[in-house]
């Protein structure tokens, strides 16, 4: 019987890309004005599952800074629509922000509240909806996630894997189009892993919700990602952007099917 | 014309039709909430139908409105009829009985007595915690005198500047506010019948024997004993304690010893200086009494003894033994998560204090009993 490995996955269906969402122009990321990345180039379209890929230190996390408006790039753009959050400030920055809803890699809940309380704040502070429906609302949220028999318990009481679920059940609270997750596999078992990776295809698919995701878990991204960049720490810059089963197989860039193959001696840094 | 609307309808065969027109999200359903849930709970017996064939547009507020619907207890069933093949792809994703029912209830409120049975274990459980701690504490400190050089120096000086050279400017300030109040507030009464110059023997015996001393403890409670509960509660939620205890070594003598050491440095110096500058500003003060700084000073020390002194500094080791031990200790028994570090913090200083008061009475005691 053939052994199933994940890193040759042939990956979900290919879908028809929507409108462009995020455009990521001429972009120079880095912190205090030092670039560790050079005009970094890419466009997320709706309803898709985009990745950003590379190594550690590469990058990845401060592109994602950049894109949710936490920390402003040396310079460049990252445009939602019209609007580009870098220099938004007041209304603008807000107008935008309520667009997307963030995963922070450990979740990042509120450790005093329990999982419905922390679904249930964004929800408070920004619908105005009876009490009995911002409830049902965060525990459908919680249900999509499958932890609607855990609503009572603290972040501190549940497991990891259950803690980065219910972050993704607190960043949909408002039904944002987009959700950007950093690094949402990181320390999950395979089978956790790979629950959270049907429950991102089952929400792109069924809610048509766009996912921008941090990783770099290989078995992960081949199972649930429709496109990445790969960035890379000495090119200061993409170097691959496609299907990623795709540039596994037939890149013309030997760094590109090297780190996608998990073959050290000729991977990206 | 709004963007959303309800409209009900009685038919002749007895259903009921809700109908529900246009977009339906947070901004309308806020407003459809009521009268939705009105119009199927308000006619138990009669069976109602949802119809959401003009709805255009349903985000998850919406699928909750329809979904709480469906979800209502009463005899004849309610169902919703019509909806757009995009919206029932959401709608069908929760089972109503399911979504609407709490299944992680909080547990029920314990009986008081077993409330009163816990409470009792947890201050017996924290009392044994804290002798095993002090035999461990006391261990690693002879430990640390037979050998001087297993005890991690660095680690010594750099938290001997953070307890003892950070603390200057605070214990300044509020030494020198004492003095200046103790002497203001004692020397307007004492002007009355000309006895001025005796406020300097209150200020230097109170200063020396007791506010120097526990004003100090009280201050370093609140700051170094917190922040080594801080430090080494997020060194327990981060793991790096299990980390220093599978690596062979003892957390006692790893963490504590280094921070007691610091404070039994640190603590009697702080003391030393706190009761010299609650002088300054008490003699300060008295010149506004026309009582010199020199006639002050010397009232002070003709009314102050060595015996004074060292009553007073004395106390200043075993506060500060007092303050980093249970600072640690809370440090050490952080559970899990980030309000634990806090909570911990909070156990530090409370904890803290109230032992530095116990002690400082049973100082009183002795004191009084030994008549020094």
């Amino acid at each position: 019987m053939p052994v199933h490995d994940p890193l040759m996955a042939e990956g979900p269906p290919k879908r028809t890309p929507g409108e462009v969402l995020i455009s990521v122009e001429h972009l120079d990321a880095g912190y205090d004005g030092v670039a560790i990345l050079d005009d970094v180039n890419f466009q997320v379209r709706a309803g898709e599952v985009f990745g950003i890929l590379g190594g550690s230190g590469g990058g990845k996390s401060t592109i994602l800074k950049h894109m949710i408006g936490l920390v402003p790039p040396v310079s460049g753009s990252v445009k939602f629509g019209d609007e580009d959050i870098v220099g938004a400030d007041g209304e603008a920055l807000e107008r935008i922000r309520r667009r997307f809803g963030v995963m922070y890699q450990s979740g990042a809940l509120f450790g005093s509240m329990t999982l419905l309380e922390n679904v249930r704040l964004p929800i408070e502070v920004y619908t105005g909806l009876p009490d009995d429906a911002m409830t049902l609302i965060a525990r459908m949220k919680l249900a999509l996630v499958g932890l609607d028999a855990f609503t009572g318990h603290l972040p501190s009481e549940i497991s990891g894997g259950m803690q980065k679920r219910a972050g993704i059940a607190r960043a949909m609270a408002l039904d944002p189009p987009i959700l950007f997750l950093d690094e949402p596999n990181s320390g999950l078992d395979p089978i956790t892993s790979a629950t959270l990776d049907a429950t991102v295809r089952r929400l792109a698919e069924n809610l048509g919700v766009t996912f921008v995701i941090v990783t770099h878990d290989l078995p992960s991204v081949f199972a649930s990602i429709d496109r990445v960049v790969l960035l890379d720490k000495q090119a200061r810059g993409i170097i691959a952007e496609g299907d990623p089963r795709e540039l596994r197989d037939a890149s013309p860039d030997a760094r590109v099917r090297a780190f996608l193959r998990r073959e050290p001696e000729k991977a990206a840094a | 014309m709004p963007a959303a609307a309800l409209a009900i309808s009685d038919l002749p065969d007895g259903r009921r039709v809700v109908s529900l027109d246009g977009r339906l999200d947070a901004s309308t359903v806020r407003d459809l909430w009521e009268p939705a849930h009105r119009a199927v709970t308000e006619a138990p017996s009669r069976p109602v139908v949802v119809d959401a064939g003009k709805v255009e547009y349903c985000d998850n507020a919406g699928v909750a409105l329809l979904v709480d619907l469906v979800a209502q207890k009463r005899e004849a069933p309610v169902e919703v009829a019509n909806l757009k093949p995009s919206i029932q792809a959401l709608y069908h994703q929760f089972d109503p009985q399911r979504v609407t029912q709490d299944l992680d209830p909080e547990p029920k409120r314990r009986p008081a007595i077993e409330e009163l049975g816990r409470a009792a274990y947890a201050a017996w459980k924290d009392i044994a915690e804290l002798i095993t701690f002090v035999g461990e504490l006391t261990g690693a400190l002879v430990d640390a005198a037979l050998h001087p050089r297993s005890v991690r120096w660095r680690d010594v000086w750099r938290v001997c500047e953070r307890v003892g050279a950070d603390a200057l400017p605070i214990v300044a300030l509020i030494s020198f506010l004492l003095g200046m109040i103790l002497a203001f507030q004692s020397a307007v009464p004492m002007k009355r019948f000309g006895a001025e110059i005796f406020v300097a023997d209150l200020i230097g015996l109170s200063m020396l024997r007791e506010l120097g001393p526990l004003m100090t403890a009280i201050l370093l409670a609140g700051r170094s004993g917190a922040a080594f509960a801080a430090e080494i509660g997020t060194m327990r939620v981060n793991q790096e304690v299990d980390a220093i205890t599978t690596m062979g070594l003892d957390p006692v003598r790893f963490l504590v010893t280094p921070r007691i050491i610091a404070a039994l440095l640190m603590t009697p110096l702080l003391v030393l200086f706190s009761m010299l500058v609650g002088l300054i500003g008490g003699a300060i003060t008295m010149t506004s009494f026309s009582i010199p700084v020199v006639t002050f000073l010397k009232e002070v020390d003709s009314a102050v003894t060595l015996t004074d002194f060292l009553a007073g500094w004395i106390k200043s080791f075993v506060f500060a033994i007092l303050i980093a031990g249970i600072g640690c200790l809370r440090g050490l028994q952080t559970a899990a998560g980030a309000s634990a570090v806090g909570e911990s913090a909070t156990r530090a200083v409370v904890s803290g204090i109230i032992l530095l008061v116990v002690v400082d009475g049973i100082f009183a005691v002795a004191y009084y009993i030994l008549n020094i």
